[in-house]
């Protein structure tokens, strides 16, 4: 094992993203969201929102807006290569849309022990809020450290 | 889009997606903001002890987020959570489901809850979990 219970409660990295509609156009073409709404300016405002609207799986992006995306694992001494994405959670207040400067804010809140130390599992919990502070979505993710024993 | 209320064991229309491609990972990557190369770099994968590249498990999720807003509009979602079970090789060829397995009131707003799930042609299940949407459209004024 390479963690602790003590691990709980360090504050990760504030990360902020402007939502820019090139990036949001990226997005879509990569999950095959063809829909004009997700696309198409004109075609969203004729559904009533104000800009292309952010997939809902989108904001998850704001975790990488740092120089070392991984550094949060290499500074508490996991090897990147070891973990793997167990659980991801999101929980919305309000859509976000094209021309929104975001800023995420996350702790690690939990701290587990499976499999006699085989694995150790990393509970993650962001808060995800516009320039007035106004919530736009909680995440939460489970990170699973392996520790693949060699048999005897 | 559906425009009737939600009723217990109303299935989604299934999401088939096409075999994944490593241009699709690549664009991924991009899209997404997650870099990790054992995702888009042979080399990587092979360091990492893997065949072959395989997909972000984000962008199984981003599917599961695909066939719900296709299916009632996004204002409508309220949560989303999934555990990821296996991984997405590349070349895979991802179905989602969905069925509503209850309708609740929470939060002073009737709400359904879907459960999801994605599974590969050999049966492999990648991602399960659920979604909460409001149950019915919003109403005016609120």
């Amino acid at each position: 094992m390479a963690l602790s219970p003590d691990v709980v409660g360090t504050v990760l990295p504030t990360t902020a993203l402007r939502l820019e509609r090139g990036r949001l156009r990226l997005f879509a073409k990569a999950i095959g969201l063809v829909e004009p709404v997700y696309v198409d300016v004109a075609a969203a405002r004729a559904a009533g929102h104000p800009d292309l609207p952010a997939p809902p799986t989108f904001l998850a992006a704001l975790q990488h807006e740092v120089p070392r995306s991984l550094g949060w694992l290499e500074d508490l001494g996991v090897d990147p290569a070891r973990v793997l994405h167990g659980e991801q959670s999101f929980t919305y207040h309000q859509m976000a849309y094209a021309g929104q400067k975001l800023t995420m804010t996350g702790r690690i809140s939990d701290y587990a022990v499976k499999k006699g130390g085989d694995m150790e599992l990393l509970t993650r919990h962001f808060q995800v809020t516009d320039t007035n502070g106004a919530p736009i979505a909680e995440l939460g993710d489970v990170v699973v450290v392996r520790h693949p024993q060699v048999s005897p | 889009m559906i425009t009737t209320p939600l009723q217990v064991g109303d299935q989604l229309p299934p999401l088939e997606i096409a075999p994944i491609s490593r241009t699709t990972l690549a664009l991924f990557a991009g899209g997404s903001g997650d870099h990790n190369p054992v995702h888009i770099d042979l080399d990587a994968a092979h360091t990492a002890g893997m065949d072959d590249v395989f997909a972000h498990g984000m962008l199984g999720m981003a599917y599961l987020g695909r066939m719900l807003t296709a299916w009632v509009p996004q204002d409508r979602l309220r949560t989303l959570h999934v555990r990821f079970t296996a991984i997405t090789p590349v070349h895979a060829a991802p179905v989602c489901s969905g069925m509503v397995a209850e309708v609740h009131e929470q939060h002073g707003e009737l709400r359904a809850t879907i459960q999801v799930t994605v599974q590969l042609a050999d049966g492999t299940t990648t991602l399960s979990g659920h979604a909460t949407v409001a149950a019915y459209p919003p109403m005016k004024g609120m």
